[in-house]
């Protein structure tokens, strides 16, 4: 398998908090990376990194092959197109209907016409279960289905890796098992992903590598099943103890 | 009042909204260049927009009146009254519409900037196609509410000798003598011309408020 994510002792610093604390790891293509940890770990801000959200101070980050550090703001948004991000707070655009929301980039941005756009916004839509919804504008959607919209919308580039950053954290849990059934689909057609979850159980289910980060480090690695039956360390115990 | 008077005030009235008018759109283009200037993320535009907001916002209007109006024939320019008087409110105008803008491209949710630019857009589109008409929904109640002020303050233009409904009534006053009808019926147009602004700024409120 080859590899899409490869971090190498990444340092980054909020003020004196020392998020990020000399943080390495990889991701195959294919892989569906979980990294849990409390709040304040850098879990979200490790996420943020791989698509240069965030700067970093040292280290270094290379996604599908182009090193994100350092890189120029026009090519970083060529990147960009290739890793697609859905956040908690969902971040539809608000003033344009769902059609248009999926569509938008792929006019705009990949100059594809009309046409052709279209057609590959109503194939996601009907990935995540929302090609009813195509004329309604996001006021008019609960969060779930909001979600699902951002989902697709990040399909709809056809990126080489999804990050997802806490995407149901916002939800009530009636929602959050649509949208984690919708991210349970993605991952079976075999889509990288990366995500930052409290959804235990759904990292469990779902993920190939499970990550403990811990202190701006990442703590343990390792697949699901080996890390929460038997955590190495005293602080992924105490984690999984609190969390179930 | 005779019907000659009528139509002295009626035309006054004509040139009031004609001036307001030309400011809008010279103070609107002005403006909007100001705002965008205001949140670039290069410092020195920046800098140079809120200094310009700062001073033109620091002088009173009649003040920029009197240097429109004198600073050209200084200058050795000799444009018409209605030109330097344009100019002077566009300048003002540009300042308070310039802020105006400036906030409601900002009061729009950072992480509207953030997703579309997770998306591939730079910065240009994401400004036209994302933020501004987002900004747009936002700005338009104060908009309209600058712009009653604007049709009030048109009234200023009469000390540099420029025509319009309030200068109008003091000339007509000065033949009829009868100051109370005269700016009771000035006043009425004023609003007439005033009032249907700020119902439309209510209305786009409300229906702003309601979409939300």
């Amino acid at each position: 398998m080859s590899q899409i994510v490869n971090v190498e002792n990444v340092h980054k610093r909020f003020g004196q908090n020392h998020v990020l604390n000399g943080v390495s790891l990889s991701i195959n293509r294919g892989q569906v990376v979980a990294i849990i940890g409390r709040s304040g770990s850098g879990k979200s801000t490790l996420l943020r990194c791989l698509n240069g959200l965030e700067k970093i101070e040292s280290g270094s980050i290379t996604v599908c092959g182009t090193q994100v550090n350092g890189l120029p703001a026009k090519a970083l948004l060529e990147l960009r197109q290739r890793v697609g991000i859905v956040f908690q707070g969902y971040n539809l655009f608000p003033h344009l209907t769902v059609r248009k929301n999926v569509t938008l980039a792929l006019t705009s941005i990949k100059k594809m016409n009309a046409n052709k756009a279209e057609k590959i916004a109503l194939k996601v839509l009907e990935q995540v279960g929302m090609a009813e919804k195509l004329d309604a504008y996001p006021e008019q959607l609960s969060g779930g289905q909001q979600q699902r919209v951002a989902i697709a919308r990040s399909l709809a580039m056809m990126p080489e890796l999804i990050l997802f950053d806490e995407v149901t954290s916002a939800l009530d849990p009636e929602l959050t098992g649509e949208v984690l059934r919708t991210m349970e689909n993605l991952a079976r057609d075999g889509m990288t992903m990366a995500l930052v979850t409290h959804e235990m159980a759904f990292a469990k289910k779902v993920a190939d590598v499970l990550v403990f980060m811990h202190a701006g480090k990442v703590w343990e690695m390792g697949p699901p099943t080996e890390l929460f039956s038997s955590p190495r360390t005293e602080e992924l115990s105490r984690f999984i103890n609190s969390e179930l | 009042m005779s019907g000659n008077y009528f139509l002295y005030l009626g035309t006054a009235a004509l040139w009031t909204v004609g001036l307001s008018l030309m400011a809008m759109v010279g103070g609107g283009l002005l403006g909007f260049c100001i705002a965008l200037l205001r949140v670039s993320p290069v410092k020195p535009f920046a800098w140079a927009a809120i200094a310009y907001i700062q001073v033109v916002q620091g002088i009173p209007l009649l003040v920029l009146l009197f240097i429109s109006y004198f600073g050209f024939s200084i200058a050795g320019f000799n444009p018409s009254p209605l030109v330097t008087v344009v100019i002077a409110f566009s300048v003002y105008s540009a300042a308070y519409l310039g802020e105006i803008w400036r906030g409601s491209i900002q009061s729009v949710s950072k992480t509207q900037w953030e997703a579309s630019s997770c998306l591939g857009f730079p910065r240009h589109l994401q400004l036209r196609q994302i933020i501004l008409p987002q900004a747009v929904r936002i700005a338009t109640p104060p908009t309209v509410g600058f712009m009653v002020q604007l049709v009030k303050n048109t009234s200023l233009a009469s000390v540099v000798g420029f025509i319009e409904l309030a200068r109008a009534g003091q000339i007509l006053n000065n033949t009829l003598f009868q100051p109370f009808t005269v700016f009771i019926f000035v006043a009425l147009i004023y609003f007439c011309l005033c009032f249907p602004l700020s119902y439309v700024s209510k209305k786009l409120e409300s229906s702003y408020v309601a979409n939300r």
